[in-house]
């Protein structure tokens, strides 16, 4: 093993996360953390941390040069970006390759080539991968022949976009003009690149992800999948595995499609191949590609026993695969809760400050992912998760129950949490039924909200 | 855009109500930096233009809210006092990287111990990726400590010189 010492680009749980799995190997950590995080609880689990920067991001977290001079100065053999921040950027690839430093990812090339939705979706169809009906549009005049041609409701894309940023849905054509003038300032000013792209808005759709890992050099193997369906704002809230009334045979497509998209790059490393699912049509088209590590890849943990981020380390540091597609084997089923520091009550304001008094779950089956304690700091700089609440047992109903003791014993005080929001939803029939769409959240909070004022 | 000592008054008001030790407000062509006297590290001082915002790493935690102080109450504040009258101001790093004290190997170096220093004399530079920064002295004085060693990995906020405010010619 090269790696003995990994410098992490990252802050919050993901760093905690990720130094769990470096002790475990026996590699040292070095913490790159901003002002804001110098007394955070990863830079506690650290073996040492570094300030990189003040505590706005941007001059911080994000600069490629400062984290490649950290990794230089401690002599750190590889960085390890986490998700968000750098994770995606070409550019922290392509300078650790010029620097001789080891990037736990994909390639500087693969990166660009699925972080470029128009690159991704033409790689897709190269893969014989299904894509949601649409294409890129030049202007106005251009975008009015697309959509006539796709039909209404429609959205109206970034190609440089994510996350649901960039990203407008119209219900009717007329709305076009409109639409495509917003989406294409605000991909202007926020990616620096003003390019629009259309596609069918599907109604009912979820959103299932499938885990792969690839060894670079074309092969690749699948972990399962995850459904991410209960979102708000394109933000994810509960993910499980195995979603739940779903097809063996979709289930089975969806695994070999996105084998099939990951193999045609040669991907590297971990990373996640996002669909959209039409349970009415039995149909499912490519979303885009995640070249880095989940926030909801413990669900996958949980029920293969495969530790992710020993995996990412490993097939950086050129072992490839060390486990064979027909060794992997599902044991039952998990549930994973995002833990905010948001008030649903208020429209899902962000809940800055310090956590006064914290209790997280523990026991049989629960794992909990986190960087918060008694007396933690919740800068309001960054994003607002606060712990991942992750619940595995034998079958889905189990796996419910448990979740359910899980919410009502965890407690965070002094700011305010969505942990009442988790209990609510998972007390849902419709959710407990299973196989929810992307729209399921939004109608289930309008629902909630109408109650409320009646009652 | 401007302040008023109103504007100041109320901002210094929140922060002290807040449950955070510094604050940083940048609007155009103006920057505010508060820092509560128990956090640590430099007594709070109007930003220089250019100039990193804290001088030195905090050197501890946050205080707790309730924890007993071993000292009489009234004791600290006058220690801290005593801290803040001292005329030796740390320089420190603005950003993370390497640090020289000279301008290139074998050359004479910025500065040394005892050299009368402007508020725009360059102490030494930090190297990010081949790009060279200037580190500036940032008040008027004479150098009193050299701490960051030559060639070093120098931290966000970490001091490189101490410089004697009062020892001006």
């Amino acid at each position: 093993m090269t790696i003995k010492r990994i410098l992490i680009a990252n802050r919050g749980e993901i760093a905690a996360r990720i130094i769990r799995t470096c002790r475990l190997l026996g590699i040292e950590t070095v913490l790159a953390a901003s002002s804001a995080d110098r007394h955070s609880v990863p830079a506690r689990l650290a073996d040492r941390t570094l300030c990189i920067g003040p505590a706005r991001s941007t001059e911080s977290y994000l600069q490629v040069g400062t984290i490649v001079q950290a990794a230089l100065g401690v002599r750190a053999d590889a960085i390890h970006p986490g998700y968000g921040f750098l994770s995606e950027r070409a550019a922290l690839a392509r300078a650790c390759e010029e620097n001789g430093i080891i990037f736990i990812g994909p390639t500087a090339e693969q990166i660009a080539s699925v972080g470029d939705k128009l690159r991704a979706r033409s790689e897709a169809q190269a893969a014989d991968v299904p894509v949601v009906p649409g294409g890129a549009v030049e202007d106005l005049e251009d975008a009015m022949t697309l959509a006539v041609r796709l039909g209404a409701p429609l959205l109206v894309k970034a190609v440089g976009g994510g996350g649901g940023r960039g990203m407008k849905r119209i219900e009717d054509v007329t709305e076009l003009p409109q639409a495509v003038q917003l989406a294409a300032s605000e991909a202007g000013v926020a990616f620096g690149d003003a390019r629009l792209y259309l596609e069918r808005f599907v109604t009912g759709g979820r959103h299932i992800e499938v885990q792969v890992l690839g060894d670079g050099a074309g092969r690749v193997i699948h972990l399962g999948e995850r459904d991410c369906s209960v979102q708000r704002r394109y933000q994810k809230l509960i993910e499980e595995t195995p979603a739940p009334n779903l097809s063996a045979s979709l289930r089975e497509r969806l695994h070999a499609a996105a084998v099939r998209f990951a193999e045609r790059l040669a991907y590297r490393g971990a990373g996640t191949v996002e669909f959209l699912v039409d349970p009415a049509r039995d149909a499912f088209y490519f979303l885009e590609m995640n070249a880095r590590i989940q926030v909801e890849h413990p669900v996958t943990e949980a029920v293969t026993g495969i530790d992710l981020i020993a995996e990412q380390i490993a097939i950086a540091d050129g072992a490839g695969l060390r486990i064979r597609q027909e060794q992997i084997t599902w044991q039952g089923c998990a549930l994973e809760c995002r833990v905010n520091a948001e008030d649903p009550a208020r429209d899902f304001q962000p809940s800055p400050g310090r956590v006064a008094t914290v209790r997280w779950p523990a026991g049989e089956g629960i794992r909990v992912d986190t960087h918060i304690e008694a007396g933690s700091q919740v800068p309001p700089f960054y994003d607002s998760l606060l712990a991942k609440i992750i619940a595995h047992a034998p079958n889905r109903t189990a796996a419910l129950m448990r979740m359910r003791q899980a919410l009502i014993a965890a407690q965070v005080t002094g700011i305010s949490t969505n942990l009442t929001l988790h209990q609510d939803i998972l007390a849902d029939a419709q959710f407990q039924a299973g196989g929810v769409d992307t729209g399921f959240l939004t109608r289930y909070l309008q629902r909630s909200d109408t109650g409320a004022a009646h009652g | 855009m401007t302040l008023t000592a109103q504007d100041v008054a109320d901002i210094t008001r929140l922060l002290e109500e807040s449950s955070f030790d510094e604050l940083y407000l940048e609007l155009d062509g103006l920057k505010l930096s508060l820092r509560r006297q128990g956090a640590g590290g430099a007594p709070a001082a109007p930003a220089l233009a250019d100039s990193p915002p804290p001088a030195a790493p905090r050197n501890a935690g946050p205080a707790p809210d309730v924890a007993p102080s071993p000292q009489p109450a009234a004791s600290a504040p006058s220690a801290r006092t005593a801290a803040t009258q001292s005329d030796v101001q740390s320089v420190a790093a603005p950003l993370l990287g390497t640090f020289y004290r000279a301008p290139k190997p074998g050359a004479a170096p910025f500065v040394e111990i005892g050299s009368q220093v402007k508020e725009d004399t360059v102490i030494g530079i930090i190297e990010v990726m081949k790009l060279m920064n200037a580190v500036r002295a940032g008040t008027c004085g004479i150098v009193a400590e050299i701490v960051a060693q030559d060639g070093a990995l120098v931290e966000y906020g970490e001091a490189l010189v101490r410089i004697d405010t009062t020892g001006q010619a």
